[in-house]
């Protein structure tokens, strides 16, 4: 019996030491090598979860491409949120080399001299990234030009509704209104974010309020309306929203464009557009800690990452849109992903244009980082509405 | 009549009580299972139509594929053993020495310091071990967090429930055992590992086994004291809260259970063999 234990527990460690060397790739293998002084060294890495091309559903594994063109080794682990990570980062327990925050908590860090200012002499392809992502950001902007300073763009994208054409008039859609969430007709079939700065935010582009406004009265006009329409909610979800929409037990809600597509893509009576009242914009960008200790290869690994054909592949796993010009521009990209999703993605509403074409963020908001005090009024009220 | 009558439906309703419970138990996880062989990447429909671009068995295929995910695995299953090993370690000692201690105040005293990780909310141990870990940095002027401080973590919580699997067989022996060991010449060392450890053995394992449970299980505890260089499976799952959880990760979950089951049932079998190997005696 001994003797079983044993056997169980080496085959146990036998496993477990193994199972990370199964190597899978085909697409690997024709790599060219790249020597440089971070040859040998290893690169913390601090993402969300799912949110690289990671090898599955056909991509290429991105980790393990940088891994064998620069032999520089990665460790990559994630986070769920803004906050987490932030909370990581803060409690000086830990070092990383790149993050990838979303755009007010890089306001944050940098305001709380968290990470440190980029040297993009050493990233070259940081000319790929396309002019309105690295000029006059809220969250960055202390550069020549306006230009940023202490990061990188990643993703970009927008909330917008997400609506189920079976069960939903095409009448009560027409005006592509926020109103939608509020319609009486589909109660019990809405869904509504589950978490408060989302949900403040979508009753608030539909009083066509100012989503960083520090005026109290706002937020409870913004509460009042979370209240008309919980009745009608299904319920207060986040991922759970996939399931819901797709299996059809829902008919409509908001979320992501990016992860709109792959519900678009499970279920083909699902439609999406974006609210005429406004909505939220957002950017998650690559930064370096300040406490980093590698930070010529995390400098590589955010130019390889903005590498036309590796950025490529990396959105068409993400499904976000991408600040990189060189990607929205590439016909082959276009046609991987299709037209119809491409315009979801890329074609800015025209509602949300200022007359020069460019994207209006009055009307399309960024979420700014809040100060202590309305924080605290958007946990109280949130608080009373569930 | 009516007696018989009464009994028997009596006994259908124990039935009944019993699958609803079993059901209630396992039926997640059944889905789960079946959910990691569906031909379809969305979770609204279960669907075996296999097509050649999904053959069966393409989602354990794909969680091969993704390394991060395997990684998270074993780092959850080594971490696991060896947090489960230190913990039995300490935790049997511990026991022991509790066992006999002849203080009683005193051993009231420590038993329920030694239970405390166990009642405090995970939450709670989480962040304080955080702050530990925080300061103890800060005094040093280096250091991270990372697997050490994950490992101590862990077998900070393993360690209560190690001992409170052990003390009630200690109670169970009979105090003549280890003396008449010693009357028949044994050294007090060699008494302890002939005669009380191999009696103590299933409940070390019941122990052990538990400890890996708890282990593999822990999320809130592991996200404090997790650092840059080690991600735990639990973790690596929770954050993909903001997407949607592709199918690989049903069939990683479904590996991951077989490992657990394996384990529950070597525990059984062997608490079974000794058992009636002592019964024999």
């Amino acid at each position: 019996m001994k003797k079983l234990l044993s056997l169980l527990l080496i085959a146990l460690l036998v496993l477990s030491l193994t199972v990370g060397l199964v190597s899978c790739g085909e697409k690997e293998d024709e790599i060219q090598t790249i020597d440089t002084p971070y040859k040998g060294t290893t690169l913390y890495v601090y993402n969300w979860g799912e949110n690289i091309a990671n090898g599955e559903d056909g991509s290429l594994n991105l980790e393990k491409t940088f891994e064998k063109i620069y032999g520089i080794n990665v460790v990559y682990t994630t986070y769920a949120s803004n906050e987490e990570m932030y909370t990581k980062i803060s409690s000086g327990t830990v070092s990383y080399d790149v993050i990838i925050p979303s755009d007010y908590m890089i306001a944050r860090l940098i305001e709380e001299d968290l990470v440190q200012k980029i040297n993009y002499d050493n990233i070259p392809n940081y000319k790929n990234i396309a002019d309105q992502y690295k000029y006059n950001l809220f969250y960055d902007c202390g550069g020549k030009d306006g230009m940023t300073e202490y990061s990188a763009a990643y993703t970009v994208g927008m909330v917008g509704i997400i609506y189920n054409t079976k069960y939903v008039d095409e009448a009560d859609v027409a005006d592509h209104s926020w109103n939608l969430l509020w319609n009486e007709k589909y109660s019990g079939k809405i869904l509504q974010f589950d978490n408060p700065r989302d949900a403040f935010g979508v009753a608030m582009y539909r009083d066509h309020l100012n989503v960083n406004s520090t005026d109290r009265a706002d937020w409870e006009q913004a509460y009042r309306s979370i209240l008309e329409q919980k009745p009608l909610l299904k319920g207060f979800v986040m991922d759970e929203i996939y399931e819901e929409m797709e299996g059809e037990n829902s008919y409509i809600g908001a979320y992501y464009a990016g992860d709109c597509l792959t519900m678009l893509d499970n279920n083909e009576n699902l439609d999406f557009f974006y609210p005429v009242e406004g909505t939220n914009v957002f950017v998650d960008a690559m930064c370096i800690p300040k406490n980093a200790k590698n930070v010529g290869a995390a400098e590589l690994w955010i130019n390889f990452l903005l590498e036309t054909e590796y950025a490529i592949e990396n959105s068409l796993y993400i499904c976000y849109a991408s600040p990189n010009k060189t990607v929205y521009e590439s016909a082959e990209y276009r046609e991987e992903l299709g037209d119809d999703y491409y315009s979801i993605l890329y074609d800015i509403p025209e509602q949300y244009k200022k007359a020069d074409g460019t994207l209006d963020t009055t009307i399309a908001q960024y979420f700014y980082n809040q100060t202590a005090e309305i924080k605290a009024v958007q946990a109280e009220l949130w608080n009373l509405v569930k | 009549m009516r007696a018989t009558k009464a009994a028997k439906i009596a006994k259908a309703f124990k039935r009944i009580y019993t699958v609803l419970i079993l059901l209630a138990l396992y039926a997640p996880i059944v889905i789960m299972v079946f959910y990691s062989f569906n031909a379809l990447r969305s979770t609204s429909t279960m669907s075996f139509a296999y097509t050649s671009e999904r053959p069966f068995g393409y989602w354990y295929a794909e969680v091969f594929k993704n390394e991060a995910a395997l990684i998270a695995l074993r780092n959850s299953v080594v971490l696991a053993l060896l947090s489960g090993f230190i913990s039995t370690v300490l935790g049997t000692v511990a026991a022991y020495g509790l066992f006999h201690l002849h203080r009683r105040r005193l051993r009231a005293v420590i038993t329920n310091v030694t239970n405390m990780p166990m009642m405090n909310p995970d939450i709670v141990t989480g962040i304080s071990m955080m702050l530990l870990f925080a300061t103890t940095f800060a005094i040093v002027g280096s250091g991270q967090t990372g697997f050490v401080t994950l490992l101590i973590a862990h077998i900070t919580f393993n360690l209560p429930y190690v001992i409170l699997s052990i003390s009630p067989r200690l109670h169970q022996m009979d105090r003549n055992l280890p003396e008449a060991a010693l009357d028949l010449g044994c050294t007090p060392l060699q008494s302890f590992f002939k005669v009380e450890l191999p009696f103590l053995f299933p409940a070390i394992l019941s122990g052990f086994i538990m400890a890996i449970t708890l282990s593999l299980d822990d999320y809130v505890i592991s996200l404090f004291t997790s650092g840059s260089s080690f991600e735990t499976l639990p973790l690596f799952i929770f954050n993909m809260a903001r997407k949607s959880v592709p199918p690989s990760i049903y069939a990683l979950s479904t590996l991951f259970l077989l490992i657990v089951l394996a384990l529950l049932i070597t525990s059984n079998v062997i608490q079974r063999k000794t058992e009636q190997k002592q019964g024999a005696h």
